[in-house]
């Protein structure tokens, strides 16, 4: 095989290595010492400087400068602060943070824990989805053993410093991983987000300064602490430093979890570490950034993948899904299946958001269906741009991104469906021609036998033809048939 | 555990947990460690781990079994990493409860090397 070492493992360094139900696991392979080296050192603007040097940057998908961000937390000043951990993951088809959780939960709690001390915090919160619960349960027990031993909790290793964390349970609501509406969310008010500013770092969690990082971010902080900002630096590109996780999913031979430094070419990834595409058929896209995102085509294939490439090519990093789509893939249908994802999620607060999705769903239906008119065309374009320009938050404002990287980069599928009535992948049902070949057809009634609509006809021995009107395209001919003679057009 | 009582305490503590997994990997046990995410245990790990234990138990073969977590080979898992007393570790992937029982009896037992070994294809980072 040729995935010759292709993958840097920083944030998964202990996952499927350690046993995530025992402390004493982590330890020996250096848990906890980065928090005593910060403790130690008892310097938070020193170690707040190690991760701005660093060049980590969110991993949650803004790639916000984590640094900068920990700086302005610690800068505003109040009794209380929090720090939030983000574990509200909801891309269709993203795991990374789920398997971080359940396979090495210390790392956050650790990063957690040094974050505190840096910003000058004594709790820290974990949003989870109450659909992790594997993930909930080990981090219980993570919290309990690293509270017995008092390398959490009140007095950590004697240093005086107190850091406690609870759990506080979404409820799968897409919306709520933006930090706004996650934040409304554990204060027990409606998951919806508000505008910012102000930001968290200012007036967060309960009206307090709140610094709020995703699962994958918190679990590189420990590695960059103890192995120096240089190091960490070293990797990745000029503007993305380190590595990032990916789930690399869809039409490609070894899907899984994978984490591979930035500035690695979707090639490589599809590949060398994913195999290649199932049945060696031929690449089609890749969708990165979920929901939010968009699709990067073939001459994009030897792009170096970092936050501001996929950005410039009309996608984005995301929190690190990847789908692969190959040549039997319709990118309307993409685009339709993430609209349809999103006028499910919206909160329903601002109109763009609520009714924009919504009518832009419908008119990807419409052309789905094969009813599209070029004028549609021209509306869902605008509209799509209406919408980014005028939503309130993060979703609202990245929800066309799927439609409007697919027009981009498909026009040409647009306008068979629309023009054509085809759908050239051939996945849209209602535009699927069922056709029999009268060369290849002997007239055995099979087919007529099977259609539950009765829209074949032709006499025994001679070759039998579909009325296209009575047909529901369902495939039950094309199933029965053993001469291959019913194919689709 | 006892408490962690300084920040050298904490070295120690590291230094004692290296010492007794580097004494446990010199032994004559086989140290195996199953993948139980949840993804990997909706495929089938807990029945994976189940049978090596009580394969290995039937055979009186000195083993340590371990769960962890999710090794990111999702295309074959159930997935076990085989660490054998003078062997570097081995990642078998598409092992079924029924596949792990001649895990045990070809693998463990004798020296046959089974289908669906895993390469290593990362660099991992030591802290």
């Amino acid at each position: 095989m040729a995935n010759n070492k292709k993958q840097i493992r920083i944030a998964l360094r202990n996952c499927g290595f350690i046993n995530p139900e025992n402390i004493g696991d982590y330890i020996a392979r250096s848990g906890y010492a980065a928090l005593a080296s910060v403790l130690g050192a008892n310097n938070p603007q020193n170690s707040i400087d190690v991760i701005k040097k660093s060049g980590l940057r969110g991993r949650g998908g803004g790639g916000f400068p984590t640094g900068l961000k920990w700086e302005i937390a610690s800068k505003n000043h109040a009794d209380q602060k929090y720090v939030v951990c983000n574990a509200d993951e909801g891309d269709p088809g993203a795991f990374m943070d789920r398997s971080i959780l359940e396979g090495d939960p210390h790392s956050v709690l650790e990063a957690m824990a040094i974050n505190g001390f840096c910003i000058g915090a004594t709790k820290g919160l974990i949003y989870i989805r109450a659909e992790y619960p594997l993930a909930i349960e080990r981090l219980l027990i993570a919290i309990n053993q690293a509270e017995e031993i008092s390398v959490l909790g009140n007095n950590i290793m004697n240093t005086g410093f107190d850091f406690n964390i609870e759990l506080r349970y979404g409820a799968g609501a897409f919306v709520c991983g933006e930090e706004t509406a996650l934040i409304h969310s554990m204060e027990g008010g409606r998951g919806e987000p508000t505008f910012k500013p102000p930001f968290p770092a200012q007036e967060g969690y309960l009206k307090k300064p709140t610094n709020v990082n995703n699962v994958e971010t918190f679990a590189n902080i420990p590695a960059i602490i103890l192995k120096g900002w240089e190091w960490f630096s070293s990797i990745g590109t000029e503007k993305s430093k380190g590595t990032k996780v990916f789930a690399l999913a869809g039409k490609v031979n070894n899907v899984g979890l994978i984490e591979v430094p930035m500035g690695i070419t979707l090639r490589e990834v599809i590949y060398e570490i994913g195999n290649g595409i199932v049945n060696d058929k031929n690449f089609k896209a890749v969708q990165t950034g979920g929901p939010s995102g968009g699709c990067l085509t073939e001459k994009f294939l030897d792009t170096p993948i970092d936050y501001d490439n996929l950005i410039a090519a009309g996608s984005m990093m995301g929190s690190g899904g990847m789908i692969v789509m190959d040549e039997d893939d319709c990118m309307v249908s993409v685009a339709k299946f993430y609209l349809d994802f999103t006028v499910e999620e919206s909160c329903g607060k601002c109109a763009p958001c609520r009714i924009g999705n919504k009518r832009l769903f419908e008119l990807l239906e419409k052309i789905t269906e094969g009813k599209g008119t070029m004028e549609d065309l021209d509306h869902l374009k605008n509209l799509s741009k209406v919408t980014k320009d005028t939503a309130l938050c993060g979703l609202g404002q990245t929800s066309p991104n799927p439609v409007l990287s697919t027009i981009d980069n498909f026009w040409n599928e647009y306008l068979a469906h629309v023009v054509d009535k085809k759908c050239p992948a051939g996945q849209c049902k209602a535009l699927k021609c069922y056709i029999i070949d009268t060369e290849q057809c002997i007239g055995c009634t099979v087919c007529a036998r099977a259609c539950p609509v009765g829209a074949i006809k032709g006499e025994k021995k001679t070759p039998h033809e579909i009325s296209q009107e009575i047909c529901i395209k369902c495939g039950a001919c094309m199933e029965k048939c053993k001469f291959n003679a019913i194919s689709i057009k | 555990m006892e408490k962690i009582k300084s920040l050298a305490d904490l070295k120690k503590k590291r230094e004692e947990l290296q010492t007794s997994s580097q004494l446990l990997s010199q032994s004559e046990s086989i140290q195996v460690r199953v993948a139980m995410a949840t993804c990997s245990i909706a495929s089938g790990a807990k029945q994976v781990l189940e049978v090596i234990v009580s394969e290995c138990n039937k055979r009186s073969i000195p083993v340590s079994v371990t769960q962890t977590g999710c090794m990111g080979y999702c295309y074959a898992e159930p997935t076990v990493e085989v660490t054998k007393p003078g062997h570097e570790p081995v990642v078998f992937g598409y092992i079924t409860p029924l596949k792990a029982e001649e895990l045990v009896t070809k693998y463990f037992v004798g020296n046959e090397m089974l289908e669906g070994v895993i390469p290593v294809n990362y660099e991992k980072v030591e802290l």
